[in-house]
């Protein structure tokens, strides 16, 4: 945590709304966010998976790349040297799922990239923001104008009723389809729309100018399928959807190949792809792609009731044995009423249904690895 | 005849004679959230005072619940196993952690009543 001091905290535009609705405020990120509201993180998590939440995600960084030629693939060519992401061929109206990486093939922050038609739209993570826009500046100066959106929100409505709730303010919202993303109108304010989120639901994240965040969220929240959810259920609703935590899950050690991550990266900046490596890091990163990775992120299921969370020593054997790796993220899931986790073993025992151990207050409790996500998704493709 | 008493870690103690039964506050539960697993002390495992005797669990954390007073422990209550979320609805009834044997009752001189505790969480 960078900051403890109540008064050197920041606040998101919707602070004082939190605090009217009762949210427990904590320190994260430098920001005074609610990690939950009176009805607690269980309950806010399932209502999330049965009708929708509204969560406050404005602390994450929000930026534009401006093509200073004008045309949006001389920016995505000019991300390309960042990320091993294909930027040049996501359509404009769609985002990505995207990793800046560093030179020794680590991952510096995961982000989402959406292409507006005539610049990009990135929404990176709170704890990185400052250090990603610098890394933008000093390297991607030459051929865009980075612009940090100081003054918007962010709000991620989520759940199976997220699409009726949005489409009374939104009249575009269910055409939508996953990963679509572009500016529209929400109750007549201009805001930047995406169909996606970080719950494994489908949902929408709304960008906002900060003066009308309040008024936006109030509306959404006037609908009675709408509860605020805290950054608690946030974090299990994410655990049970498989997705990486950046600081825990992935950080400046772990690949994309190690993380798992091969989905996002495309053929075209694979080794043999028409614009192949060229990010920091490619020579390892292919490596791993070619040669495989020594460790693996696997999901986790413990045969017990006990949570096995993040930093439990994982080892192959009840009893003695070397340490095999580490639990990076984990907790007890509401909608699986069970613990799950996900942490890095060795690739030799990442299959699906190897027995493991984590060792938990002394004892070694059994664990198998498990097919993530963990609670099926249920994105609107 | 029992006496209750507390903790500041917010733990409640029923005594019985020479047996306490203890638990944690509805102040405690509250404060934790929805409780999901509750890890209970070894029957006939001797607890010195302060020590970890439990841990409660809550979808976002682990809380220790250390031993109020030293004392063998003579029972834990099953009930939570099967029913974690005992300890949100009854915290200070059914949803008793363990009965332990008071070692030493002078032990219970710095603990408080009912007033003090609701004082000390006011």
């Amino acid at each position: 945590m960078l900051a403890h001091d109540q008064d050197s905290l920041k606040r998101t535009p919707l602070y004082d709304l939190h605090v009217s609705l009762g949210g427990k405020m904590v320190p994260f990120a430098g920001y005074d966010m609610p990690v939950q509201y009176p009805a607690g993180v269980l309950k806010e998590h399932l209502h999330t998976r049965t009708k929708a939440g509204l969560f406050d995600v404005s602390h994450m960084g929000q930026l534009a790349l401006r093509p200073k030629s004008g045309k949006v693939e001389d920016a995505a060519r000019a991300l390309e040297r960042l990320v091993p992401q294909d930027i040049v061929a996501i359509a404009a109206g769609r985002q990505r799922y995207a990793q800046f990486t560093n030179e020794d093939g680590g991952i510096l922050d995961d982000l989402m990239v959406a292409n507006f038609g005539d610049h990009l739209f990135l929404v990176v993570n709170a704890a990185c923001k400052a250090a990603d826009e610098a890394h933008l500046r000093a390297n991607l100066s030459d051929a865009c104008i980075i612009d940090a959106l100081a003054d918007r929100a962010l709000i991620a409505l989520q759940g199976p009723k997220a699409e009726a709730a949005l489409a009374k303010f939104c009249a575009e919202a269910p055409a939508m389809t996953f990963m679509d993303a572009g500016p529209h109108e929400v109750a007549s304010i201009k805001c930047f729309v995406s169909r996606s989120g970080y719950t494994g639901e489908d949902g929408f994240e709304i960008s906002v100018p900060s003066g009308d965040a309040e008024r936006l969220a109030k509306l959404l929240l006037e609908n009675p399928d709408v509860l605020p959810i805290g950054l608690g259920a946030r974090d299990s609703l994410r655990l049970e959807a498989g997705l990486c935590l950046y600081g825990h899950d992935i950080d400046t050690t772990t690949t994309p190949v190690e993380a798992a991550l091969e989905w996002s990266v495309q053929k075209s900046r694979r080794t043999g792809g028409a614009r192949a490596g060229g990010f920091p890091g490619a020579a390892k990163i292919l490596a791993h792609f070619d040669g495989g990775a020594s460790r693996r992120r696997v999901g986790l299921r413990a045969e017990g009731r006990a949570p096995v969370r993040e930093g439990a020593v994982l080892f192959a054997d009840a009893a003695g044995g070397e340490a095999i790796g580490k639990v990076t993220s984990g907790g007890f899931g509401p909608s699986l009423s069970a613990p799950v986790a996900m942490g890095y073993v060795p690739v030799s025992l990442a299959a699906l249904g190897t027995k493991l151990f984590a060792e938990v207050r002394g004892q070694r409790l059994p664990l198998a690895v498990a097919a993530m996500p963990f609670v099926k998704n249920t994105y609107k493709r | 005849m029992t006496t209750t008493l507390y903790t500041s870690d917010h733990e409640w103690l029923s005594i019985d004679g020479d047996v306490a039964t203890v638990g944690i506050t509805d102040y405690a539960q509250q404060q934790l959230g929805d409780v999901v697993f509750v890890e209970l002390p070894k029957v006939g495992r001797a607890l010195k005072k302060a020590e970890a005797a439990a841990v409660v669990e809550s979808v976002k954390a682990a809380s220790d619940v250390y031993a109020p007073i030293s004392g063998e422990v003579l029972e834990t209550n099953e009930a939570l196993a099967a029913e974690p979320a005992l300890v949100n609805s009854d915290a200070q009834g059914k949803a008793w952690f363990f009965k332990i044997k008071i070692a030493d009752k002078s032990e219970l001189g710095g603990l408080m009543d009912e007033a003090a505790y609701k004082a000390h969480t006011a």
